[in-house]
């Protein structure tokens, strides 16, 4: 139960120390494994659910809550990962791993600077985030894989606006478990 | 130097973890597992996420099943009666289908044509994905513990699902039909057309191979043609919705799968596929008025009973051509040579494929087919092969040169 203060390095919303804020260990694990499995048992029901991706938002949530680039990125780096290993032969392990770990880091060094408890501002870089995560998830998969994946900016900007929407609600539950 | 570190610890942290994990893709590039084995992070994962997935789904079951067993029973007994209705109309069909069965097996045998039957399966619930967009897989609640190992088939009674890739002793993973890494064995019912059916990345299923002279339509049924050795031949997969010319003188042939892929609750996996020859023992023996009707037109109609003990159509029913068909099916077997294009036209048909409980017919409607296709006949081919004791009427199409031969007498 701490709130520790950042020193100001140029805030882009405010002049006012932006907070910290931690959470118990027992969340910081099952959060991910209980998204982890959301995401695996609702695609099941159903296939087009598959558009929504949440262990992208925990990694984002828990990135710039924290605000720590070094956490955020190990953070995202275990979520992606576990999330990997759960893909088929077609999906190396990595792909979501370095995906994540980028998103991670970046998050918690937005956060460092802008004010992210508002869900404006939650939506935008949700929506922001989703478009990179597909497009190095993209690059890493052609580029260095070789793999036959197909870019569409309708689908992108779609499934960027349903993460962005539902990462408002997802973003205000996990609110709950914050400590200060 | 310390100063240099503090300063940038940030990305130094950042560059090595993702270094860290682009020597893991080049290794896995490099070195992709073998048949059978599984990375030990996918075993961490999938020993974490599916036991609860596991047991939620179970739960749900149980929850489900008592609420549709004991609580909601609305319409019930409207339905109970439809039911009955309904096998009994199928008794009836059902009776009609064996007799062709039984037909196209005796000319199987003859033919030396070796079927595959599934001798067992396993149903397992479908408990998961990959949880991606990319990747297809489904995790299923029966593993190694349970007999399933990598290779075997998976499908609904509606089509074919994928097949088994990775094992461990409580899930599986299943590699569905129209993931990109998918390839099946796969024919045109009608056209007697082989091909691969592939999976894309974006969910779709296309057959290749077949050229585009062809005369693809859409809805034209697909099935499995057994060329992969995974999938038994002949069950359903799907339906042609467009054919268009591809590159390289192929049609570009897409195809909607019968199962619902994206819906998918319970999958049966075949365990076991035996191939062996149509036993004509199990059918009873051939009567000599079998025969008799085969090789003498003008032997009278006895009343038929099928094997179900049911009355057929009365004998002197049959139509001039109908008695064509049968004598025609005697004539393909011993004396012509078992042509590629005939074979090809003979669908071994799975007619009582699948034992046990748990089990489900796996292709129904490939008896008749098969039956049918057999013969190289004209157009009373493609109706439903009738038992040729029940057709013996005069024939008066044939003509004398037609008069079988005596090696053409099935060996009994």
């Amino acid at each position: 139960m701490s709130t520790r203060a950042t020193p100001f390095r140029g805030s882009l919303t405010s002049r006012e120390q932006v907070a910290v804020y931690e959470f118990n260990p027992l969340v910081l694990i099952l959060v991910p494994l209980v998204a982890i499995f959301l995401q695996a048992f609702f695609t099941a029901k159903l296939r087009w659910l598959a558009v929504l991706d949440l262990p992208m938002m925990v990694v984002i949530y828990f990135a710039v809550a924290r605000r720590n680039p070094v956490t955020g990125c190990i953070t995202g780096a275990i979520i992606g990962l576990l999330h990997d290993a759960l893909g088929g032969p077609a999906h190396p392990i990595g792909m979501y791993g370095i995906t994540d770990t980028i998103i991670g880091y970046v998050a918690s060094s937005l956060g460092v600077k802008i004010d992210v408890d508002n869900p404006g501002t939650r939506f935008l870089i949700t929506y922001g985030f989703l478009v990179v995560h597909e497009g190095v998830y993209y690059g890493v998969g052609r580029g260095l894989l070789r793999q036959s994946l197909q870019w569409s900016w309708s689908h992108v900007a779609i499934a960027a606006l349903i993460n962005a929407i539902v990462g408002v609600f997802v973003y205000r539950l996990l609110d709950r478990f914050k400590q200060r | 130097m310390e100063t240099i570190l503090g300063r940038y610890k940030n990305l130094i942290v950042l560059a090595v973890i993702l270094f860290g994990q682009l020597i893991a893709l080049a290794v896995q590039v490099k070195r992709p597992t073998q048949e059978g084995e599984m990375r030990l992070i996918r075993v961490w994962a999938i020993a974490a996420v599916t036991p609860l997935e596991k047991a939620v789904v179970h739960s749900q079951t149980w929850v489900h099943d008592k609420w549709v067993g004991y609580v909601w029973l609305r319409n019930v007994r409207r339905e109970n009666e439809q039911l009955r209705s309904d096998i009994e109309r199928m008794k009836l069909e059902q009776a009609r289908l064996s007799e062709d069965a039984n037909m196209a097996r005796r000319i199987q045998t003859l033919l030396a044509f070796k079927e595959q039957y599934i001798e067992n399966t396993v149903a397992a619930q479908v408990i998961g994905t990959s949880g991606s967009e990319q990747s297809r897989v489904l995790y299923i609640d029966k593993g190694s513990d349970d007999g399933i190992k990598p290779d075997m088939a998976v499908i609904t009674p509606t089509g074919i699902v994928g097949k088994i890739v990775q094992v461990s002793a409580g899930s599986s993973q299943v590699l569905p039909i129209n993931d990109q890494l998918s390839g099946v064995g796969a024919a045109l019912k009608d056209l007697r057309l082989q091909g691969i059916l592939k999976g894309a990345p974006n969910g779709t299923t296309t057959l290749m191979y077949i050229m585009s002279d062809e005369p693809v339509k859409p809805g034209q049924e697909v099935i499995t043609s057994g060329g992969d050795r995974i999938f038994p031949k002949g069950l359903e997969i799907g339906t042609v919705a467009s054919a268009e010319p591809g590159k390289d003188l192929f049609l570009n042939i897409r195809v909607i799968p019968s199962a619902r892929l994206d819906r998918l609750e319970e999958v049966l996996v075949i365990t076991k596929i035996q191939d062996k020859l149509p036993d004509a023992k199990d059918l009873g023996p051939i009567r000599a008025s079998d025969i008799l009707s085969q090789r003498l037109p003008g032997v009278p109609a006895a009343a038929g009973v099928d094997a179900a003990g049911n009355a057929t159509a009365p004998t002197g029913g049959a139509s001039p051509s109908q008695t064509n068909a049968a004598a025609g099916t005697s004539a393909v077997a011993p004396g012509r040579p078992a042509n590629p294009t005939a074979t090809n036209a003979t669908k071994p048909a799975p007619t009582s494929p699948v034992s046990g409980s748990a089990q489900k017919p796996a292709n129904s409607g490939a008896s008749s087919s098969g039956a049918a296709s057999a013969k190289p006949n004209s157009q009373t081919t493609a109706a439903p092969a009738r038992k040729p004791t029940t057709a013996p009427g005069p024939d008066t199409t044939q003509p004398p040169a037609a008069k079988p031969d005596p090696s053409e007498v099935p060996p009994r």
